[in-house]
């Protein structure tokens, strides 16, 4: 199976770099730009068939080491 | 006193710490990330500057579980000083060691500048050596040295006299460098045996290099 974790900055942390982003597609003329968030993919293949056993350890990977979640957010998808 | 310095790869500050700590007239040794023990009898442990691990994901967020760093938690455990310097910081801060996060710089540059930093606590066994509300000169070098914590946290690092230093100017009133929550540049933990700051104490020994101000700061471990 193929797990896909998007890891963001929490909501209410200052995303400088999404804030960045923000400014130059504003000053490229793109309007009805509200807000941009800029964060990480990670995808991870995992040799097992069982779809809860993929998302609990790929939980884990999450908070152990791929997110840190005093600053970031993470979602998982898996396929 | 006998120092250990942490080498991950990607750390390039340790010669430099040595070369600090060996002025002071101390006993230094280096110690690779692969080592499950530190040398016995160290009175400090310094986890130095530079980007382990290339900074790769976060800065720190891959040295932090190397095997060295369940021998420093074990330490700082029991009450061993652990001084984490700029990339050692944010090392720290992955392992939890100290509170927070420290993120992207607000204006996304790498900064490399001299920089005046007000003292806002000294009764700790580091800043011990300066005074309350002191300014010092100490270079700073760092992409990810925006220091986040919430506000419940802010409100515990200030109530214990938690935060160390704040980037000022040359009056001592706080300047934003880099994003930081009120300008914070250093902190401990709440038994005051963890420390981190971004700046580099180590760069800051002959006065004609800009600043001797960090013979002061790393001094402080020796009473």
């Amino acid at each position: 199976m193929t797990a896909v974790v998007n890891v963001f900055l929490k909501e209410g942390v200052l995303d400088p770099q999404g804030k960045a982003a923000h400014h130059a597609l504003d000053a490229l003329g793109f309007d009805g730009v509200v807000d941009v968030r800029i964060g990480k993919q990670i995808i991870i293949q995992l040799d097992t068939d069982n779809r809860a056993i993929a998302e609990e350890k790929v939980k884990e990977m999450s908070e152990t080491l791929l997110a840190n979640t005093v600053i970031e957010d993470y979602t998982i998808e898996i396929n | 006193m006998r120092v250990a310095i942490l080498q991950f790869p990607g750390t390039n500050c340790e010669f430099d710490t040595q070369y600090a700590f060996e002025k002071l007239g101390h006993t230094t040794e280096l110690v690779w990330h692969e080592e499950s023990s530190l040398p016995t009898e160290i009175d400090l442990v310094v986890v130095p500057g530079g980007f382990s691990y290339g900074d790769y994901l976060r800065s720190g967020s891959i040295a932090r579980f190397s095997k060295v760093m369940k021998a420093v938690q074990a330490f700082a455990d029991t009450g061993g000083k652990v001084l984490g310097i700029c990339n050692g910081f944010q090392i720290l801060t992955e392992a939890g060691l100290l509170p927070g996060a420290l993120k992207r710089n607000n204006n996304l540059h790498f900064i490399s500048k001299q920089q005046h930093l007000r003292v806002v606590n000294s009764d700790n066994a580091f800043l011990n050596q300066c005074s309350r509300g002191e300014v010092l000169t100490i270079p700073i070098a760092h992409a990810d040295g925006n220091y986040y914590i919430d506000e419940a946290g802010f409100e515990a690092l200030e109530a214990n006299g938690q935060i160390l230093l704040r980037y000022c100017d040359t009056e001592g009133n706080p300047v934003v460098v880099n994003g930081s929550v009120t300008s914070i540049a250093g902190v401990c933990n709440q038994a005051k045996n963890v420390f981190g700051l971004m700046p580099h104490p180590e760069r800051a020994l002959e006065s004609i290099l800009g600043s001797e101000d960090g013979i002061k700061m790393l001094k402080g471990f020796e009473s």
